[in-house]
Order: C-alpha cells, then structure tokens, then sequence
C-alpha cells in the first residue's frame, strides 16, 4: 500500500457562464493588466488516498467525483495522481 | 379548503437550514395542519403526507449549495416517498438540494450579478400541470419574496427543451404586468426560471419564499396559494388513509 497525493481540479463547463471570473477579468483589466482575455475560476480539492496502485486510486476518485466532488451538470474535472 | 381534513406535513431540518420555522408556522398556524421536524438523520417518512425542504444555508453551502445535505440519510426516505408520487416541495436552499440529489434536473449557479439578491420579486405561473399550482391559472402573477446568492438556474438545452416540452416549468420571474424580461429576472436564470417540477408534476423546487408571505401581517399572502393547492390536492387524493 502506497500514499498517493491526489490533485482534482474541478471547473465550470465552458458553456456555463461564471460570473466570478468575468468579475476578475474586469478587476484585471481595471488593475491595468493588458493582454488578458479570460478568466474562469474553479476548485482545487487535494486527497491523500492510501492504495494499492495509481490506476486504483484514479479510478475510486473519479467515481468520488461523479458521486460529490463535481456537479456533473456544470462541471468537468481533472484528476492528477502523484506517488 | 376543506376544515374537515388534517394532514401531516415533515419539515427537514439540515444543520444550517434557517426557513424550517417559518415554513412549520405556516403550515400549523396559517393553515392548521399537523407538522413536524424531522432532523436529516431520519429515515421513516411514511407517516407524512408532504415534505418540504425548507431554505438556509444546509452544511454552510460548503462545496456546492445543497451537495452535502443531499447525501443525508433522510434523502434516500425522500426520495422514495416523492417516486411514490407523493408531494415533495423545495423552497430556495430546497430546491439546490432537490437538483443536487437528482430530483429534478439542472443546477443552481451563483447569481449573475454576484450579489446575494433579498427583495419582493412576481413570477408568472406557466403550469397548472402539477400538484402546486392547481388552484391557479397559467398567466396569473404572483407577489413573492426571494433571498438567494445561488439561484441562477442552469440546465443544458436538451433538458431545457424537455422542461418546456413537458410544461414542468411552474414560474418564471417577470415584471408586475406579468412580462418577461431581462430586467425582471434577478439572478440570470435561464428563460427567467423561478421553478420547476419533475415530470409527474408532485416535486417542486423554487427560488421564491411562499411560507414568506402567507399571511397579512407580513403584507403579503399570495404565497397561501401554494400550500392551498397542496392541500386541495390531498384532500382529493389522500382521503382513503382516512384522517380527521
């Protein structure tokens, strides 16, 4: 059994607006940073999971992501699994 | 509404819910119900005849408004009792749990303006075609209070289309005269969506406080509508359990 550090990023779909970002943006751009485009703002949920293997623990956090980490009707995630 | 029957209405209590009282002041004093809380370890609901899941802010609105207290025991009973057709109403922090938990589909998403929006808006009633809404008639305005930072209603297109199709959108926000608008929409709800019920028509969920304004005192009493068509409704259907 191994520790894993696991980094799940969890952000609004881009069909979804995100008023916080667009919000950003505008402080950004007031602030007089030029050049920036877009912003989205999203989560970052770290776990430290105890496993057998990387393939395990991916597979048992995307399921925690489907199940309550991610509202699957607004949101994509991303997982990263690290020794 | 008829005096002769009494039925029995479970509020769901969540740590942070903060409407429970007032829906259970409502429902036993405005209306004359019996009423009861039931805290979200519960898992017996079968002596009640509706639930409701009241407003607040469930488990701080942690990690998505509603997510956590959709996981709650007492959710499974819930949902067991609204697939057996019974009535289910969610109001505001309700209502996010309601779509958390799959009830009814879409998503509440924080307010476009980002502001926690606290004002008396009207909704249009678009459908009579459910437990709640019986005793209106689509077309009829009413006045009723919001208080929500995470009720912009959002849902893909194709659900959209089914909402629409199926006539399961029950209010829409709209100016006094009953139009719709951009500037009568509060929060940047898709096509101005107030509420919304499953396809059976016996699950609610809305943005909009109608335990908020049921009585005079508190000026305003359209909201006596909802739970009027509620009770009428049991009153038609719920008579063979035989309770006086």
């Amino acid at each position: 059994m191994k520790e894993y550090k696991v980094k799940v990023e969890v952000k609004l779909k881009p069909v979804v607006l995100d008023p916080q970002g667009k919000t950003v943006l505008t402080a950004l751009h007031n602030l007089g940073f030029e050049g920036v485009d877009d912003a989205r703002i999203g989560k970052l949920i770290e776990l430290k999971i105890t496993d057998d293997d990387a393939g395990k623990v991916r597979a048992r956090v995307e399921d925690m992501c489907m199940k309550l980490l991610a509202n699957p009707v607004i949101e994509d995630f991303v997982v990263n699994v690290e020794e | 509404m008829s005096k002769s029957n009494k039925y029995n209405f479970g509020i769901v209590v969540f740590p942070g819910s903060n409407c429970d009282h007032d829906c259970y002041h409502a429902i036993k004093h405005v209306f004359g119900q019996d009423c009861e809380f039931l805290w979200h370890h519960e898992t017996d609901v079968d002596r009640f005849d509706c639930i409701v899941l009241p407003g607040g802010f469930s488990y701080g609105d942690y990690l998505r408004t509603g997510s956590i207290a959709s996981l709650s025991p007492i959710m499974k009973s819930v949902e067991k009792f609204a697939q057996a057709g019974n009535p289910v109403l969610g109001i505001c922090n309700g209502f996010q749990v309601l779509v958390e938990v799959g009830l009814l589909p879409g998503a509440l998403i924080k307010n476009s303006s980002l502001k926690f929006v606290c004002k008396w808006v009207s909704v249009r009633v678009e459908s009579t075609n459910n437990i709640f809404t019986e005793n209106l008639k689509v077309g009829d305005t009413l006045d009723i209070p919001i208080a929500h930072g995470e009720g912009n209603y959002f849902c893909t297109s194709e659900e959209l289309k089914e909402l629409n199709d199926n006539s399961q959108v029950v209010f829409r926000y709209c100016t006094e005269n009953g139009e719709l608008s951009p500037e009568s929409n509060p929060n940047g709800s898709i096509e101005n969506i107030a509420g919304i019920t499953n396809k059976a028509g016996n699950v609610l969920g809305m943005m909009p406080h109608p335990e908020r304004c049921a009585e005079e005192i508190i000026l305003g009493t359209q909201g006596r509508l909802i739970f009027e068509s509620i009770i009428s409704w049991l009153n038609l259907n719920k008579k063979e359990k035989g309770r006086a």
